[in-house]
């Protein structure tokens, strides 16, 4: 019964191939008692995928646990393909975010496109309307010619992707450190609209009903990608590029109409794409949650290329791909839907009772397991952790405190740096706005977008600083949610939940462990306090290349919702006369900052502190001033200190500001201490708005002199031309990108 | 069964702004030689035979595979075997 | 007054065109499906922006060929309104029913943002509403947005006043800065910008809906006299 095609299973044991396939002799060990017999070729490389670290979380899910994960507001948790929040008027937001980073580096046009491709299929397979895309990208320094391409070929590759499925890309962020060099991240979200009555979810229940595929056919493209993605990055991984996947948005644009148009055909008991390990994940997946079993015809699987094996069409993560469970007799339903837009839709196997994954092959059995074994059952890997050498030694060091001569040059050398500088060259080639809800397109603190039938919107964004959580994975972990949510809270916003992608090297290195468990730790407790609990994400590990991990870069997506249109607020200054305030207190923190990035090429020290109560009650004050109409512009103060946060207030309007500080100037300048905003208010609401924020500090005024006048001490320290400053700033990147080696 | 092999190619003095930006790449590569180039599409398309074969090829392209106004085509035709 | 937005597999501003005129200009408009062939019932076609059939080939070349294009060159004979808008311009090409063809982007790469645009005939059906040579701001966001046509071609756009928008300021080097085009009847329009995306405060700018609101006011007008 179990010969399968070529390879014996006592070869695949006595020749050790499984381990070509990413599995351990502990686990092939492990695999044979769950079994009571060696596995076959193709059962071994159905355990192979599932139990990677990309498909089971197998290293990560201990620390996962840390996170919390309900709230009142919470209708869906981790756990299916995307979390969704309430928002009230029966409506809720679905959203996730996921890593694509190892395709990117191979091929990083395709990476990129199937990147955003997934993370659609996740959301909208839950019944919702994909509304808005955000990405947030890494990359070494735009000094090679090589990262350069990485660069042009990833925001191609989105571009080319999101603009043709017609989702807006709304915000993200993009960042540059020598440590992406050879792995650059491409981290896609996506955040997508339903009524609540119309989720869906990936189960397979109801014997006898029907196992459907719609979509794409499947070819041999993306064979073990999800193993591939759980390998360091060496020099030999271009030669596997076959493993990149093509992606084709026409497809999915209709793909994405066509399962909506399903949501609403009372046929439907359950759906779920095809990602990660393909055909394997999702029957598993959704029999193993229902507590059921899948059986199916792998003849009856629509191919692109000839002569497939079952192992090959199992492993093939060919892109847009949906499968769906039916219920028995009304296939013709769903057929009809599908063929309106020119798809098919193949009836492939069925629901049986026994809880395991059959599969049958020119009518014999060519593998047969427990679905539990492959979807819950994996190994789970408590990893040594060890304090790293550096960490010990920046905590003893004398703090960090630079002095800057020329103030005027370092701001101008500030907004030129690639991570500050204007991102208009990405963004541009995005389309943000088809859909026709995008408020705020990106550039500012947060994306935000109007709910239709609703008075309200949401407001989205993208955070990490990873620079800080490497000097301190633990108060870096907690900037990282901290930053978020006062970027939501700045648009006008409640932040109500995020996603996260966990971007870390090896496992296997007990330091790069240390750093994971130590910025769960305090995300967790950042979220605890913010009440943003994680909803859903994605691990990504093994990133780093020739043996250099990259810095711990958990990437935060939060979501956060604005009663009243009427409430959203953006960064630039708007009216000249408005009184400035900067919010928080300002110390000399420069550990990790921008400016010790420029002054000595590199970063240590500690990053700088953060106090959650202090975070947590000025965000709510600060909300509170916005929804009471007091604030007529709202920004955050993050890299390059309060100059550059208050340069970039100008750009909007071009206008200018008569600012008056007191202290030491290159602290007052350029210290990037935490928990800080610059707000500007109206003469009129000058006196409610103190009252609302207690100890804002009235610093200056807006003008229409187009120039940026700092006195410190009661001395002129800055006179810089609005326009000069904002050119620089616009051009940085595109110079970059034009100068050669 | 016949293979026919359609070159669509942009007619001359439509800019190609493509062809363009290759030709900068090479020349920034050291060839600098290259004077021009212009980008085009190749089409293959497997066929049964018919009657009237090169007739209802030159309307396939007229009709949908070449654009008149920017694009003239060539064609080859040769057995094939599939 | 009754709107028909097409919809071909790979439209995705089907549902910003269909707002615009059920929210902001609050007239009735319905989808219909690029397999249908009969439009007689509408007032109105408008044939909205997208990636139809994945852009590939050419952008608009399949889509051109969709059943739906004859009941609309059929509509065009009987003189009512048709715009096409981004993709919907470049069906409009494709189709024959305006000259001209487009190209990549000059520097080719997609381009999405707000432009200043010149309205250089306010004597159409299309853009009675706007003053002589008024300045607006529309987005545009498109990857073949380059106008081309032929020098003789040109000339006789000129000769019978069939430019209709032009770029200030050109964004993707289309000939003559060349944003939108009519046809010698002038009951078709075809335009890169998107007047969709303008019709609202909360999104910025209301410019677009000017547009609309010349179709509507001209139908009105005719509609008035013929009964």
């Amino acid at each position: 019964m179990y010969s399968t095609l070529d390879i014996s299973p006592e070869k695949i044991d006595h020749d050790q191939l499984y381990k070509e396939m990413g599995l351990t002799d502990e686990e092939f060990a492990s695999i044979k008692t769950i079994l009571g017999r060696s596995p076959n070729y193709t059962e071994t490389g159905l355990f192979s995928v599932m139990w990677s670290e990309h498909c089971s979380y197998k290293n990560s899910k201990p620390l996962l646990k840390k996170f919390p994960t309900t709230a009142p507001h919470v209708l869906q948790g981790p756990g299916e393909g995307a979390g969704i929040i309430d928002i009230g008027d029966d409506k809720a937001i679905v959203f996730k975010i996921e890593s694509h980073n190892h395709p990117s580096a191979i091929e990083p046009y395709q990476g990129a496109a199937t990147g955003v491709g997934g993370i659609l299929r996740d959301v909208f397979s839950m019944g919702a309307r994909p509304i808005a895309l955000l990405n947030s990208l890494r990359f070494g320094e735009l000094t090679s010619e090589r990262v350069k391409y990485l660069f042009r070929e990833v925001v191609h590759g989105i571009s080319g992707y999101g603009n043709c499925v017609g989702v807006p890309t709304v915000g993200g962020e993009v960042q540059f450190d020598d440590c992406y060099e050879g792995n650059p991240l491409v981290n896609a979200m996506c955040v997508g609209l339903i009524d609540q009555k119309d989720i869906q979810k990936g189960i397979a229940t109801g014997i006898g009903n029907s196992v459907m595929y719609v979509g794409a056919p499947t070819g041999r493209d993306g064979i073990h990608g999800a193993t591939f993605a759980s390998e360091e990055l060496s020099d030999e991984s271009a030669s596997k590029r076959p493993s990149v996947q093509v992606g084709d948005p026409f497809m999915e644009k209709l793909l994405i109409e066509a399962c909506l148009e399903i949501t609403q055909c009372d046929a439907l008991v359950g759906m779920q794409d095809m990602g990660a390990a393909g055909l394997t994940s999702s029957a598993s997946e959704m029999a193993s949650k229902s507590g059921t079993g899948i059986e199916m015809i792998m003849d009856d699987v629509p191919q692109r290329e000839r002569n497939m094996t079952p192992y090959e069409l199992m492993l093939s993560e060919s892109q847009e791909r949906m499968l769906l469970i039916v219920e028995k007799g009304r296939e013709s339903e769903i057929e009809a839907i599908v063929e309106k837009y020119d798809l098919r839709a193949s009836t492939i196997g069925q629901v049986i009772d026994d809880q395991v994954l059959r599969l049958r092959f020119q009518d014999e059995t060519v593998a047969e397991v427990p679905v539990d074994a492959l979807a819950e059952e994996a190994p789970v890997y408590y990893q040594d952790s060890r304090q790293p050498d550096y960490y010990t030694a920046f905590q003893q060091q004398a703090p960090y405190h630079p002095h800057v001569e020329d103030a005027e040059e370092m701001i101008m050398t500030l907004l030129q740096q690639s991570t500050i500088a204007s991102k208009e060259w990405v963004y541009d080639q995005y389309d943000t706005m088809v859909g026709t809800n995008t408020v705020v397109t990106p550039g500012s603190d947060a994306a935000v977008l109007r709910i239709r039938e609703t008075n309200k919107a949401i407001a989205m964004t993208t955070d990490c600083n990873s620079r800080y959580i490497y000097l301190d994975p633990s108060v870096g972990g907690k900037i990282a949610v901290a930053e978020a949510a006062r970027n939501i809270v700045c648009s006008g916003g409640k932040p109500l939940a995020l996603t996260d992608c966990l971007n870390f090297g090896s496992p296997d290195i007990p330091e790069n462990y240390w750093q994971m468990e130590k910025t769960v730790e305090g995300m967790s407790e950042a979220c605890s306090s913010l009440t943003t609990p994680v909803i859903s994400g994605n691990v990504s590990l093994y990133n780093g290349s020739n043996n250099q991990s990259i810095f711990p870069t958990p990437v935060v997506g939060m979501v956060g919702l604005i009663d009243d249109v009427q409430h959203i607020t953006r960064q630039g200054f708007r009216q000249e006369g408005d009184a400035i305030y900067v919010l928080g207190d300002t110390a000399p923190e420069f550990g990790g900052s921008e400016l010790q990035k420029v002054l000595e090429g590199t970063y240590f020290g500690t990053p700088p502190s953060l106090d959650m109560e202090v975070e947590q009650v000025r965000q709510t004050q600060l909300l509170e001033a916005i929804q009471s109409g007091y604030v007529s512009s709202a920004h955050d103060i993050a890299e390059g200190g309060l100059a550059v946060a208050l340069a970039e207030c100008l750009f909007d309007a071009e206008v200018g500001c008569d600012v008056r500080l007191e202290g030491e100037a290159t602290t007052e300048l350029f210290s990037e201490s935490q928990s800080r905003f610059i707000v500007s208010v109206s003469p009129e609401n000058k006196e409610h708005f103190e009252k609302v924020v207690s100890g804002a500090r009235h610093i200056g005024v807006v003008t229409a002199t187009e120039t940026m006048s700092i006195q410190i001490n009661k001395e002129q320290a800055i006179s810089l031309a609005t326009k000069d400053m904002k050119e620089a700033w616009r051009e940085a990147i595109p110079c970059q990108l034009k100068s050669k080696d | 069964m016949y293979k026919v092999k359609v070159y669509v190619t942009l007619k001359e003095g439509v800019l190609d702004p493509q062809g363009k930006a290759i030709q900068q790449s090479l020349s920034s590569l050291s060839y600098q030689e290259v004077e021009e180039v212009r980008v085009g599409k190749y089409i293959e398309l497997f066929v049964e035979p018919h009657e009237q074969l090169e007739e209802r090829i030159n309307k396939m392209c007229d009709e949908l595979l070449a654009n008149p106004v920017i694009e003239e085509y060539q064609y080859e035709i040769e057995e094939a075997v599939r | 007054m009754k709107f028909a937005v097409i919809v071909f597999p790979g439209s995705n501003c089907d549902r910003d065109m269909l707002y615009a005129i059920t929210d902001a200009l609050q007239e009735e408009a319905h989808f219909v499906w690029h397999s249908e062939s009969d439009l007689s019932s509408y007032d109105a076609i408008l044939l909205p922006g997208g990636f139809s059939y994945g852009d590939y080939l050419r952008s608009g070349a399949m889509s051109s060929t969709s059943p739906v294009m004859k009941a609309v060159k059929a509509e065009v004979g009987k003189g009512k309104p048709v715009l096409g808008v981004c993709n919907g311009f470049q069906i409009l090409l494709e189709a024959g029913l305006l000259p001209g063809a487009m190209l990549p982007n000059e520097n080719l790469s997609f381009i999405c943002r707000n432009i200043p645009l010149r309205v250089e005939r306010q004597d159409t059906m299309f853009t009675s509403a706007f003053d002589e040579k008024e300045a607006i701001t529309l987005p545009i966001a498109h990857g073949d947005g380059n106008y081309f046509c032929d020098d003789a071609t040109y000339q006789s756009l000129v000769d019978n006043n069939q430019i209709v928008f032009t770029y200030p300021s050109n964004p993707n080097g289309s000939v003559h800065d060349i944003a939108g085009i009519c046809n010698e009847q002038g009951n078709v329009l075809g335009m890169m910008p998107h007047p969709e995306r303008a019709v609202e405060a909360l999104l910025g700018s209301t410019d677009g809906l000017k547009i609309f609101q010349s179709i509507l006011t001209n139908w009105r007008e005719a509609h008035v006299l013929n009964t």
